[in-house]
């Protein structure tokens, strides 16, 4: 049973019509990568699948739990299911340390020394065990994203959401956050990422999805996909990014 | 008028006036205004200057005002772009063309929501006038109430009134500050 | 004709003053309570305390204190509760501050981004857990150089209740005129003595805007 289900999502922001029609499957372990022009929707799609954005029509499942519109639990939804964000979002008044652990310790009812330890695990995982009493604004941007990424992992959520988390990256910093990112991959955590990075969507991803006008236009094998696209629309997206 | 010497004053630290509207900007902005208008309707025969209630109660609210308005219209002025300053020059304006045109018309434009606010503020504020026997709303509302002994219903009579007024005032404020202030002239 | 000196005046004024400050600590101290109060129900989800708020805020923002003041006072003792004048102007004050600050505070927990609210519902926090933990302490550090500011409003509208009979400085000041017929003199310094105590507060506020300023453009 996939993990992730989405059936005939549609979504409408006043008159304009969003998602017109999305189905998707996601395995548990896979790695998807969401890529389209901009007001393809796939952010808003993606914004979905954790219930920052709600929809109008269709169903989502994720890990068994059905969600149908007016009838989303969202704390269990945002429990399983953990986002990271472009502009990294961590709270600038408290440590990096801090930050990984505030969730644990207020949603999840965990004690501050069983969180301290487990912050301590995930900023390790992501590279960054000596920066833990550091602020947000004393690191860099990729530091900064790769915290974003360690808190998390600290929710222990069973799929992990990344929009274009490297967009707003200087160059040089995002190969040490996709870096964190493959290993997750390789751990076996289920991803999906809306990105530009169509390298590493080709190296990493399991399954391409490639979004247009609010529809899946097309998805597969990233490889096959990447040298011979199907339809003319990802033939000319792909040509543009190249 | 007033206040846009003052704004200019302060921005542009021209010295001597530079330090009177500074005090005088302060010293009004930190005390209350119905002692202002005490000072000037009470303290002001005593140097031989007697001004009746209307008088004393528009020149206290004009000098309120004013000295607001200062504040509000520098901010306005030091936040047009200096680069607006060296287009006109580099158009051969001279410096009070550049003045009139780029400078005051942009930093009025932008500052009109305070300014009318504020505008409206002193309006409210000239309920307090009552209190040296100035015949406005407040005067004639304690008048009606000592005759009748309906507190209640004057007062609140008399509070929708002030609301209304604010309300139209502030919309007519806000008309002006969109036909006369940001047309484009050509 | 008693002759004062010009120390009776100033003492007298003085001893005064501390009724306008201890009603502006009332008034801020309440008002800010009943603030927060009203800042809840102005965020909240329920379109009547969400309007109501709205209503509130525009009658006591869009009417004379003086008249929120005779309304308390002299209406209210007709409805039946009667109220001393230091009753009467606490009170109004109080209600009088409370709408002000809530829009300075409302205006404050706007101006956190939303991204920290995206943020933390992803990480599945509750509405209250997010302002307790994470809204609540960034708004806080902005609202304080405007919360600042507006005291020095709250000590001079204590000026207006003089006017229902409460001896604070105004009220001490138009006696003491009346009794020792210098005006000018008496008022005059009535004027120095409200300045003492709002000038400073202007001043701090001004500084911690300018820090405020500085610490958001790093």
């Amino acid at each position: 049973m996939p993990l992730v289900q989405i059936s005939g999502m549609h979504k409408r922001f006043g008159p304009l019509h969003v998602l017109k029609g999305v189905d998707l499957s996601v395995k548990q372990g896979e790695v998807v990568a969401i890529i389209g022009r901009s007001g393809s929707g796939k952010s808003t799609l993606l914004r979905t699948i954790n219930g920052l954005e709600t929809f109008d029509e269709g169903a989502l499942d994720i890990d068994g739990e059905r969600m149908t519109v007016g009838h989303t639990n969202l704390r269990t939804l945002r429990l399983k299911v953990g986002m990271v964000f472009q502009q990294f979002n961590l709270y600038p008044h408290l440590t990096a340390g801090q930050n990984v652990m505030l969730s644990p310790v207020v949603v999840k009812k965990t004690s501050k020394k069983e969180a301290e330890a487990i912050a301590r695990a995930m900023m390790a995982k992501v590279g960054l065990a000596d920066r833990f009493d550091y602020y947000p604004e004393q690191l860099s941007g990729g530091q900064q994203q790769r915290v974003a990424i360690a808190r998390s992992l600290a929710m222990s959520p069973k799929i992990l959401l990344c929009d274009e988390i490297t967009s707003a990256l200087d160059p040089e910093l995002v190969n040490e956050v996709l870096a964190v990112v493959r290993k997750l991959a390789e751990d076996g955590m289920t991803l999906i990422m809306v990105t530009h990075e169509m390298r590493f969507a080709r190296e990493v991803g399991d399954l391409l999805v490639f979004m247009d006008q609010g529809k899946v236009h097309e998805q597969g094998d990233p490889k096959t996909l990447f040298n011979s696209p199907s339809t003319p629309e990802l033939a000319s997206f792909v040509r543009t990014i190249s | 008028m007033w206040s846009v010497l003052g704004a200019v004053s302060r921005a542009w630290k021209l010295p001597g006036l530079r330090q009177f509207y500074t005090g005088y900007v302060e010293l009004i902005r930190n005390t209350p205004f119905i002692v202002q208008l005490f000072f000037v309707f009470f303290g002001l025969p005593s140097l031989g200057i007697k001004l009746n209630e209307w008088q004393a109660a528009t020149l206290a609210m004009v000098i309120n005002l004013g000295a607001y308005s200062t504040e509000i219209i520098r901010s306005g002025i030091e936040a047009v772009p200096k680069g607006q300053i060296e287009a006109a020059l580099a158009l051969a304006m001279s410096r009070s063309q550049i003045f009139f045109h780029v400078v005051l018309r942009q930093a009025l434009m932008k500052v009109w929501p305070a300014l009318s606010s504020q505008i409206v503020i002193v309006m409210l504020g000239s309920s307090v006038c009552s209190q040296i026997s100035a015949e406005e709303l407040t005067f004639g509302a304690n008048f009606i109430q000592s005759r009748t002994f309906r507190a209640l219903e004057v007062y609140l009579l008399a509070a929708l009134i002030y609301f209304l007024l604010a309300l139209v005032l502030r919309q007519v404020l806000s008309a002006f500050g969109r036909f006369v202030l940001q047309r484009r002239s050509a | 004709m008693n002759h004062f000196t010009i120390w009776d005046m100033v003492r007298n004024l003085l001893l005064a003053a501390r009724w306008t400050v201890l009603l502006s600590l009332i008034a801020f101290g309440c008002g800010g309570v009943v603030g927060v109060g009203l800042l809840l129900m102005r965020t909240s989800k329920s379109r009547v305390l969400r309007n109501f708020t709205k209503a509130y805020i525009e009658v006591f923002q869009g009417t004379p204190l003086l008249m929120q003041l005779f309304l308390l006072f002299f209406g209210g003792a007709l409805i039946g509760f009667d109220l001393s004048p230091w009753g009467a102007a606490a009170v109004a004050l109080t209600l009088f501050t409370s709408a002000y600050i809530t829009e300075i505070w409302r205006g404050s927990v706007e101006a956190v981004s939303r991204g920290q609210w995206e943020a933390s519902s992803s990480l599945a926090m509750s509405y209250f857990q997010q302002m307790r933990y994470v809204i609540l302490p960034q708004a806080w550090r902005i609202a304080i150089a405007p919360t600042v500011g507006f005291s020095v409003q709250v000590v001079k509208a204590t000026a207006v209740t003089s006017i229902i009979g409460f001896v604070e400085l105004t009220k001490a000041g138009s006696i003491i005129s009346n009794a020792t017929f210098s005006p000018f003199t008496v008022y005059g310094f009535v004027a120095v003595i409200y300045f003492c105590l709002c000038f400073p507060l202007s001043l701090a506020a001004r500084k911690l805007e300018r820090r405020m300023n500085a610490a958001r453009t790093n």
